[in-house]
């Protein structure tokens, strides 16, 4: 990029902001991450259902393997095994929920800004993270649930694709947080004013990205199940 | 020598600085009253979305409503949220490039491999 003479204003080949094209490349980008761990889960979930009825098969006393998202009855030999679902639909809703609404939030606090409103700013920033921090809370809760119930990493495929899933989600989410403390504490000292705004829109858009994998992880992974 | 500097030596065409500003234009933004209610809308689609898993629907049909409305969300949010609808479309190609090529991954393994919403 070179400055216009006279002008102060940056000129770009394209027209665009340098930095805002680099964050739609890598939300482009990052839409294949999700999308294949996503895949990978959908796929793995059915082969955890086959290990568990071949182990069973062998030893009708090892069932350490067979959990499951979902109420899940194997017959095996005659024997019928039933497994009750770990997933906690209501809980995880209002984990969705309050990301949703952290994207409101959002998108808020880059309306204040770009109307010069500095505090309103502020508090749409802090009301953000908050809300990212209790998503986050939640999921740790969720884990903590699954793994007293026998979900470990390495207990079955499920396991093993679920928690790398929701894991990588929760660390962008935490990334995310930290973005968005690191804006608000530099506002406090007076580094952000209205100019400035397109660097609240970089953190928003990879704000709502995360929003927006979650709506995809909530539908497929939590509410269709097999 | 930028880029733009030796477009211009050659004679290409170089946007000028209203274009070059364009990206970062805010006009025609929705109000902080319309994200409030596209807000609200997305809230009452999740809500929809729960209802349904508790409805005994058939699991096809269950799964291509819920899809739907997942979709509808997700638009939402890039839209106006991410302001898609109102920013150059070179933004819009890199992301649903992305987004493309991850769907296509997406249905080629499930396709291939097994598995699947079923």
């Amino acid at each position: 990029m070179a400055a216009h003479a006279g002008t102060g204003h940056l000129e770009t080949s394209t027209g665009l902001d340098n930095k805002k094209l680099l964050m739609w490349l890598f939300l482009g980008s990052d839409c294949l991450f999700f999308g294949s761990f996503i895949a990978a889960f959908l796929l793995y979930r059915d082969r955890s259902l086959e290990v568990c009825r071949d182990l069973l098969a062998l030893d009708p006393t090892n069932t350490a393997s067979c959990v499951f998202a979902s109420d899940t009855t194997i017959n095996v030999s005659g024997q019928t095994f039933m497994f009750e679902g770990l997933w906690d639909i209501p809980f995880t809703s209002v984990s969705a929920f309050v990301l949703l609404m952290s994207s409101v939030s959002m998108v808020l606090a880059l309306a204040a800004i770009q109307r010069g409103n500095i505090r309103n700013m502020q508090v749409w920033l802090l009301t953000t993270a908050l809300l990212g921090t209790l998503f986050v809370a939640g999921q740790a809760y969720e884990f903590t649930e699954f793994y007293h119930a026998g979900l470990h990493l390495d207990t079955n495929l499920t396991g093993t694709t679920f928690f790398v899933l929701t894991g990588f989600h929760g660390a962008h989410v935490t990334i995310g947080i930290l973005i968005l403390m690191s804006i608000f504490v530099y506002s406090l000292r007076g580094g952000i004013q209205q100019k400035h705004s397109l660097n609240i829109e970089l953190a928003g858009l990879y704000w709502h990205f995360v929003d927006i994998v979650w709506i995809v992880i909530f539908t497929l992974i939590y509410l269709i199940q097999p | 020598m930028t880029l733009a500097e030796y477009r211009r030596k050659r004679g290409e065409p170089v946007l000028s600085e209203e274009e070059l500003h364009a990206g970062d234009s805010h006009e025609g933004h929705p109000s902080a009253l319309e994200y409030t209610q596209i807000g609200l809308f997305l809230a009452v689609v999740t809500a929809i979305e729960v209802a349904l898993y508790y409805i005994d629907l058939d699991h096809t049909l269950l799964v291509v409503i819920l899809m739907v409305l997942s979709a509808v969300k997700f638009s939402a949010v890039v839209l106006w949220f991410m302001h898609l609808k109102f920013d150059s479309r070179l933004f819009s190609t890199l992301f649903v490039g992305g987004l493309a090529l991850a769907t296509t991954v997406f249905v080629v393994v499930i396709a291939v491999m097994g598995g699947g919403l079923a």
